[in-house]
């Protein structure tokens, strides 16, 4: 090891549209660790406070796992004999970072519940029936314009044990890799007018109204598929370049 | 800032359906010169195995180099590095990534950084990542220098340590309670 440490490193090569380095986000933003209403937070939030850290090179570069996506990961509905059940949705939108600059090329990566609300997991033992063709998981690249496409069946909504009557209310989860460790995200997207919003503690976890919305896809008749399909929009926004050189410093 | 930012959602318990790839526990193969396994366990407030977190590293090569889009620094010689894995633990808590110990970097005001990984752990339970980092016990000079390690409270930094054991590293990642790992604000 040490050999090959003392080896002179070459020069860094200039970084061209990788910011020096990115916004803090706004407080709000993002749900508190500590949230009482969603029991599995109480043992598991860091009770100590963070550190803040500086964005050096190790946060603004980030892994491309563009090969994860194979040609049909995007399509959930071809992996099987037959044709999953449940209403058919494509999912669309694009992704952003907060400045509107699309982020092309970026691994998009879904898993869900199937029409049912069961996950095809395990540990999800709720008695909804599995469904043989549907696995639930698709991944895929985003194009030029920061695009990407999925293919799925609308999920049903589910019980949990949270609170007596806990049902989640339907949702895809959605993991993007953005350009950057420091844009890292998991989340979900919810679909529009769900009845079960007032009663989820994991949707609420976010105190923002105008933020929660941001979780919300959109009904879009002009990306649904005639005989086909319905659509939904989903847009990602990942934090953006800090506004001045300063701003993340150490 | 145009648009505000998409909030963090939790994993929740269903993640490995969805996010373990084959090969995701290497971020550099195992037959490399210099190759260490860095495992531990993720655990609880109660001390309990956390059973299903997800961990993730990001780390340079040995020279500095990172395998981002552009190739940070240059190509990285070494065949096969990615220097990104992902893993979920297992019943026990337990978590194993393959890689080799990464060089200096850059860091804020113009010093190198001492060897690190940067970590996310993901888990039911977690509304947002928690974001650790990775340094080594056995790079005393260059951690001394290191000013995101400075910034950590000396009687917290220990949390941050991998410890050398046969074949690599241990690093245990506590998310609350006695010992309770440093997390940071990314």
């Amino acid at each position: 090891m040490a050999e090959v440490t003392a080896r002179t490193r070459s020069p860094y090569a200039p970084v061209t549209d990788t910011p020096a380095r990115y916004a803090r986000e706004p407080a709000g933003t993002h749900p508190a660790l500590d949230h009482a209403p969603y029991k599995s937070t109480a043992l598991r939030h860091p009770k100590r406070p963070l550190v803040h850290l500086p964005h050096t090179v190790t946060e603004v570069t980030g892994p491309q796992l563009r090969r994860l996506a194979g040609d049909q990961d995007n399509n959930l509905l071809v992996h099987h004999g037959g044709e999953p059940i449940g209403e058919r949705i494509v999912v669309s939108g694009r992704v952003l970072d907060t400045e509107g600059k699309p982020l092309r090329e970026t691994l998009v990566e879904i898993w869900q519940a199937n029409a049912a609300g069961r996950y095809r997991h395990r540990a999800d033992r709720w008695p909804a029936p599995l469904d043989p063709n549907f696995s639930g998981a698709g991944r895929c690249v985003t194009d030029e314009e920061g695009r990407y496409r999925f293919l799925t069946i609308k999920p049903g909504p589910y019980p949990w044990g949270n609170h007596y009557n806990a049902w989640r209310p339907a949702h895809i989860h959605f993991s993007l890799l953005g350009r950057a460790f420091a844009q890292r995200l998991v989340t979900q997207m919810y679909f529009p007018g769900d009845q079960l919003f007032p009663y989820d503690p994991i949707f609420n976890s976010v105190r923002d109204e105008s933020a929660r919305q941001r979780m919300i896809c959109r009904f879009s008749i002009a990306r649904t598929e005639p005989s086909w399909a319905t659509a939904y929009e989903f847009d990602v926004y990942l934090r953006g370049p800090a506004a001045t050189p300063f701003e993340g410093a150490l | 800032m145009i648009f505000g930012p998409t909030p963090s959602q939790t994993v929740g318990p269903f993640f490995a359906i969805g996010l373990p790839f084959d090969g995701g526990a290497h971020a550099a193969p195992g037959d490399v010169p210099g190759a260490i396994t860095i495992s531990g366990a993720v655990l609880d407030g109660a001390g309990e195995p956390v059973h299903d977190a997800l961990v993730e590293t990001w780390q340079a090569d040995p020279w500095g180099r990172f395998v981002d889009l552009h190739g940070w620094g240059g190509r990285s010689d070494l065949e096969g590095f990615l220097g990104f894995a992902r893993v979920a633990t297992d019943e026990n808590g337990n978590y194993v990534v393959v890689t080799v110990k990464p060089g200096p970097t850059p860091g804020p005001g113009g010093g190198a950084q001492a060897p690190h990984i940067d970590v996310s752990v993901f888990a039911r339970g977690l509304l947002h990542r928690c974001v650790t980092r990775i340094y080594f016990a056995d790079e005393e000079e260059l951690n001394a220098a290191d000013r995101v390690l400075g910034t950590v409270p000396e009687a917290r930094r220990g949390t941050l340590l991998a410890r050398p054991t046969d074949g690599g590293y241990r690093f245990d990642i506590r998310l609350q309670g006695p010992g309770e790992t440093v997390f940071f604000d990314p």
